[in-house]
């Protein structure tokens, strides 16, 4: 995000956005911050009232006292922007870092199994890529059932499948990372057939004139080809093995990770940690997705081409 | 490379492992613990009916010979799970797993086979995808029962098609629950309103510049993690879930709505305003119908998330009823062939669900260059 807020700034343009990018950006965000707020009014006066009536049931309150309590009241259902922030920073920083209290363990719990069951889906999903393209039957027997395995609620299956591999005897971030891996490979096939196919039929004859092999086709034309394709889906993808991870998380019985954060904080009715798991979850995706991007861009300036333009 | 040797070659090893299969015991009886040879004669069979088939294929352009192939191999793929079914499972022996071996070989010749005969076809796809889909039961059904694998940890599909059959009122009121009040609920608000937004915030640049970089940072959230706090706002019922759907299909139609109502070509934009066209005639006439694959391809996303979305809302508590709340409970009960079962009517209904959203679209946007062959 901030990657794309700062190339979206004024660069000595020739001819200057009005207004800039950075000022709808943050026009933005402040109606959000300001939607929250007037929201958390009505949403946390119940529970506002059930407190006062607890405290002293006789005394009469101002609608100023009522109003501004709203946004600081214990146990809200909607916790503001302000508090979150507070939990997040008391959380991640007032127990060490290997404990369980803290947040950041967590965070890292998460995304280390999400960037595990990435990579293997990655990798998977290239794979599967290079066969569909290089062999016809594959092609016509594998695809539309790739396509029909997405479209089983496969989150449906992590609880069992953790069970089995729990059974098995194999490590929780394996169990963890085998369910991002199954949500990650396939936008990676999908882009990557569509890449290795997109050289045309003019520079696939011109390697064909220095009889070029198979192999070389394949390493000099489709696979640079393709890179474009290839990271635009592992934005994708990444996002995705996040979810996995979660729900994986979430189906073990919330020992560690950010799901089993947000799984504890359900359990205790705690709508204010829940809140702090899934803002910060909402983070590190974004922060994934951006070491992504950062990837491609020094992968594709390095390979020569221009890097796409990072306005979207 | 040289398809027809090296395809040759491999026929020849299919049929080899085949007919050599007959030389070990294929299963074993548990009981007296001799070897049942009784294979031997039904391998031999079809064995013999796959050579004569595979030879014609080489001389022969006719449609009976991959016909002919693919029933010898259908045959071939049903002795094994007759044999197994006669004798029950983990009796399974060597002689067993060369055969498999070799019948693997000669279904992906046979594949090979389909997908150039007919080129260029429906038929063609459908039947080498279907050949596929039905050799991964076969394989699922083969190996579970010859290896005796605990139903536990996977079930055969015989089991889970029974169970099925056994439950399917069950099965039925879950569905129901689960797909008419959450799915299609919070799929149509979140769908609808995704794109109400995406149409209003199109009219305004300034929000749209700031809300496209924002839409993309947003469709990396991982909204899943809002089911809990849905729950809690909205209770236990249908509505959490729908709730929870309405948030999961809402970004991606956004940014897709917007990519695709933006889309219009800004000469053909200006023609319309040329011929004096005001904002409703533009937006029906031009940027709606440039907006439609752009959509098309967020009702797809959605379709899934919509799924996902419902049974893990489900995981979280519920009525007592539901898909997800029946794979949760039949995992507690170690019940797996219900919690297959219930997998199998997710993603057959998923896939339904998908199917349709893809007609609807060949038919609405059948001038798009991708839907032109």
């Amino acid at each position: 995000m901030t990657t794309a807020a700062v190339a979206g700034a004024p660069v000595a343009r020739a001819i200057p956005r009005t207004p800039s990018r950075l000022a709808s950006i943050l026009t933005v965000l402040f109606g959000l911050v300001v939607i929250w707020y007037v929201a958390a009014l009505p949403m946390n006066a119940g529970q506002l009232t059930r407190q006062y009536a607890r405290i002293d049931p006789d005394r009469t309150f101002t609608f100023n006292e009522k109003l501004f309590a709203t946004w600081t009241v214990r146990r809200p259902m909607l916790p503001t922007p302000d508090m979150i922030l507070g939990d997040f920073w008391k959380t991640s920083t007032g127990a060490p870092i290997t404990s369980k209290r803290n947040l950041m363990f967590h965070v890292g719990v998460t995304a280390l199994a999400t960037t595990t069951g990435f990579l293997a889906g990655a990798l998977l999903g290239i794979a599967l890529a290079i066969g569909i393209v290089h062999l016809r039957t594959l092609d016509a027997s594998l695809m539309p059932w790739l396509i029909a395995s997405q479209t089983v609620p496969i989150l449906a299956i992590a609880p069992m499948l953790l069970a089995v591999l729990g059974a098995l005897s194999v490590s929780s971030l394996v169990a963890k990372a085998a369910i991002s891996m199954y949500l990650c490979f396939f936008p990676v096939t999908v882009s990557m057939v569509k890449g290795l196919r997109s050289p045309d039929r003019l520079s696939l004859d011109l390697m064909r004139t220095y009889s070029a092999t198979q192999a070389q086709l394949f390493v000099k034309l489709r696979w640079p080809a393709s890179i474009p394709f290839l990271f635009a889906s592992l934005k994708v993808a990444i996002a995705l093995g996040l979810v996995g991870a979660m729900v994986a998380e979430l189906s073990t019985g919330g020992q560690a990770g950010l799901g089993g954060r947000l799984l504890n904080a359900s359990y205790n009715g705690d709508m204010l940690h829940m809140w702090t798991a899934l803002v910060t979850s909402s983070i590190l995706a974004i922060v994934l997705v951006a070491a992504v991007s950062r990837i491609e861009r020094l992968v594709l300036t390095g390979m020569g081409s221009r890097p796409p333009d990072q306005n979207a | 490379m040289p398809r027809g040797l090296a395809g040759r070659a491999w026929d020849m090893l299919g049929l080899l492992l085949v007919l050599s299969s007959l030389i070990w015991p294929a299963v074993i009886d548990p009981e007296t613990g001799t070897g049942l040879r009784l294979f031997a004669s039904t391998a031999a069979t079809f064995a013999a009916l796959i050579l004569l088939v595979s030879l014609l294929t080489r001389n022969l352009a006719s449609p009976v010979a991959p016909a002919a192939a693919i029933l010898g191999v259908i045959a071939g793929a049903a002795a094994p799970l007759i044999l197994l079914r006669l004798t029950g499972p983990g009796s399974a022996a060597f002689g067993l797993w060369v055969y498999v071996a070799g019948l693997t070989i000669l279904i992906w010749r046979a594949m090979g086979v389909l997908s150039t005969l007919i080129d260029r076809d429906i038929v063609r796809r459908i039947l080498v995808a279907s050949v596929f889909g039905v050799a991964f039961v076969w394989y699922w059904q083969v190996i579970t029962i010859g290896f005796a694998v605990p139903s536990i940890l996977l079930p055969p599909p015989s089991m889970i098609w029974d169970r099925m059959v056994a439950d399917v009122h069950l099965l039925w009121g879950d569905f129901r629950l689960t797909f008419f009040e959450a799915v299609l609920t919070g799929f149509t608000i979140g769908s609808l309103s995704g794109f109400l937004f995406a149409v209003v915030v199109e009219r305004y640049p300034f929000l749209a510049r700031g809300l496209i970089p924002l839409g993309s940072a947003f469709s990396a959230i991982p909204i899943i993690a809002v089911a809990p706090i849905m729950i809690i706002w909205f209770g236990f019922g249908s509505s959490s879930k729908a709730a929870v759907i309405t948030l999961m299909t809402f970004f991606p139609m956004l940014v897709n709505a917007l990519a695709g109502l933006r889309s219009a070509d800004r000469m053909e934009l200006d023609l319309m305003r040329s011929y004096g066209a005001g904002y409703p005639t533009r937006f029906f006439k031009l940027m709606l119908p440039a907006a439609l694959p752009f959509v098309f391809n967020a009702l797809k996303i959605n379709s899934t998330l919509a799924m996902i979305g419902a049974i893990v809302a489900e995981f979280f508590g519920t009525p007592l009823a539901g898909m997800g709340f029946r794979i949760s409970a039949s995992i507690g009960r170690l019940q797996l062939d219900m919690v297959w079962a219930t997998i199998a009517v997710a993603a057959l209904s998923g896939s339904l669900f998908y199917g349709c959203i893809t007609l609807l679209e060949r038919r609405l946007t059948f001038w798009h260059p991708s839907l032109r062959t």
